[in-house]
């Protein structure tokens, strides 16, 4: 379960957003809408602990998150709108590498957790092969995996239909549902209005739900 | 023919000790460009000056005024008296630590932002994004450009003639002016064409070994 208690965010005297309140339970998919340029990114950075808020609280599973911008562990999974893979990487060891940094797994545990994983996701034939070689909505696939191999709390994804075709947007629908059903908590931003719908229990509208304006 | 064989003993010496000079700056000043370059990025004011007048002076002064003021100026001024070789291998050093230094700095900076983002999320600490992540990225980005420096840093070496090192270039010179001949020019030049086409060599096999990625 997340937990997002008064959260607030200027930039400079710019106000983003103030007064977000608003609480994931286990299991569920949650979209954030609104229009370009409104804040959406600005929150998932937040949220991901690549930038600070200015004030308000995260918890996640009962475990307050850091939200002064530097985090340390992986306890949101995020999914970047430009996927970020490592270019001098196989699929696999995109997956493998973080495990045994930063968990500590061994090579066999963090590889045959990654195969499980590629399976899951459709990918098997992709293990060997370098972010270069793989289609828009594979890269994604990836990035997917490479989340969820630290077993996160939650998976938040930006934008995830941006820059893909109808096909791989009926397919992120279909990974989405799939991971739903296996239990995984998902917070999903996005401005494409008819997926979020398609995709989510529930719908926030960072256009609405929100304030904004005035002073923090 | 036989002339060439009786000065060759004395051009090999030469390029013993061209090759002393090429190789240890290589060693040093790579490892310390990398360091330099990350210097140069720090959040820590002082150290990020220092290392940028470091490489402005490196960068902005003659080698050749470098190696005679490290070999004649300190002895001079009685700060120091480093022999010929020490002298000369630490000036290279710390000239082409300046320039691998500015080219690995423009190596990091072209990695982009998201490359850090991923690395973060993932939980891995600034010293393993670098190591795993970055560099390995930058290695391949500032190749092309290493391997010209290393291609200076071979003509270069030549400077070292003028503290009196008995290198390629001294080694021809000596013998040019006793047998008032051409010819140890000639063969001096030949070896650093073959030294070149060596490191050029190297440099490509080293390039299309990181092309395995784009
Ligand atoms: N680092 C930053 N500094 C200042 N302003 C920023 C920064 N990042 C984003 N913004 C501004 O915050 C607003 C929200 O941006 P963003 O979160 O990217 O919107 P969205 O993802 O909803 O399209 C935009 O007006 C953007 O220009
Ligand atoms: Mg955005």
């Amino acid at each position: 379960m997340l937990e997002i208690k008064n959260l607030a965010k200027a930039f400079d005297e710019r106000v983003i957003f103030k007064d977000m309140d608003l609480t994931i339970n286990d299991g569920e998919v949650l979209s954030i809408v609104g229009p370009s340029g409104i804040g959406k990114t600005t929150f998932l950075r937040i949220l991901a602990g690549l930038l600070p808020a200015d004030r308000g609280e995260l918890i996640l599973n009962n475990e307050p998150l850091n939200i002064s911008g530097d985090r340390q562990g992986a306890q949101v999974g995020v999914i970047f709108q430009d996927f970020n893979l490592f270019p001098q990487y196989t699929v696999k060891e995109n997956i493998t590498l973080a495990p045994q940094l930063v968990k500590k797994m061994t090579k066999n545990e963090a590889n045959s957790n990654a195969e499980e994983l590629l399976n899951n996701l459709g990918l098997t034939e992709q293990t060997n092969q370098y972010p270069f070689q793989l289609s828009g909505g594979q890269k994604q696939r990836v990035a997917i995996a490479r989340a969820l191999a630290m077993k996160p709390g939650i998976l938040a994804y930006d934008e995830p239909t941006s820059g893909l075709d109808a096909g791989s947007t009926d397919r992120v629908i279909k990974v989405i549902q799939h991971l739903k059903e296996q239990g995984v908590t998902q917070l999903i931003v996005t401005h494409d209005l008819p997926f979020a719908q398609a995709v989510a229990d529930q719908t926030f509208d960072f256009g609405t739900d929100v304030s904004r304006g005035g002073s923090l | 023919m036989d002339y060439i064989v009786q000065i060759l003993p004395s051009i090999l010496g030469g390029l013993k000790m061209t090759l002393g000079v090429f190789v240890l700056t290589l060693i040093g000043s790579v490892p310390l460009g990398i360091l330099v370059s990350l210097a140069l990025r720090s959040d820590i004011y002082l150290l990020k000056w220092v290392m940028n007048a470091y490489v402005w002076i490196m960068r902005g002064t003659p080698l050749l005024l470098q190696i005679v003021f490290v070999y004649y100026g300190l002895s001079l001024a009685n700060i120091m008296t480093l022999p010929r070789f020490e002298a000369a291998t630490v000036t290279f050093i710390l000239n082409y630590t300046a320039y691998f230094a500015e080219i690995f700095r423009g190596g990091i900076q072209s990695i982009p932002d998201g490359q850090y983002d991923g690395a973060k999320v993932l939980g891995l600490s600034k010293l393993q994004t670098m190591r795993k992540i970055v560099l390995p990225q930058v290695l391949k980005i500032v190749m092309p450009s290493v391997g010209n420096e290393v291609v200076n840093l071979v003509k270069d070496s030549s400077l070292v003639y003028v503290i009196g090192l008995g290198d390629l270039m001294r080694a021809g010179n000596i013998a040019a002016s006793r047998d008032v001949t051409l010819i140890p020019y000639l063969l001096v030049g030949l070896v650093y064409l073959v030294l070149i086409a060596i490191a050029t060599i190297v440099q490509r096999r080293m390039e299309r070994k990181m092309n395995y990625y784009r």
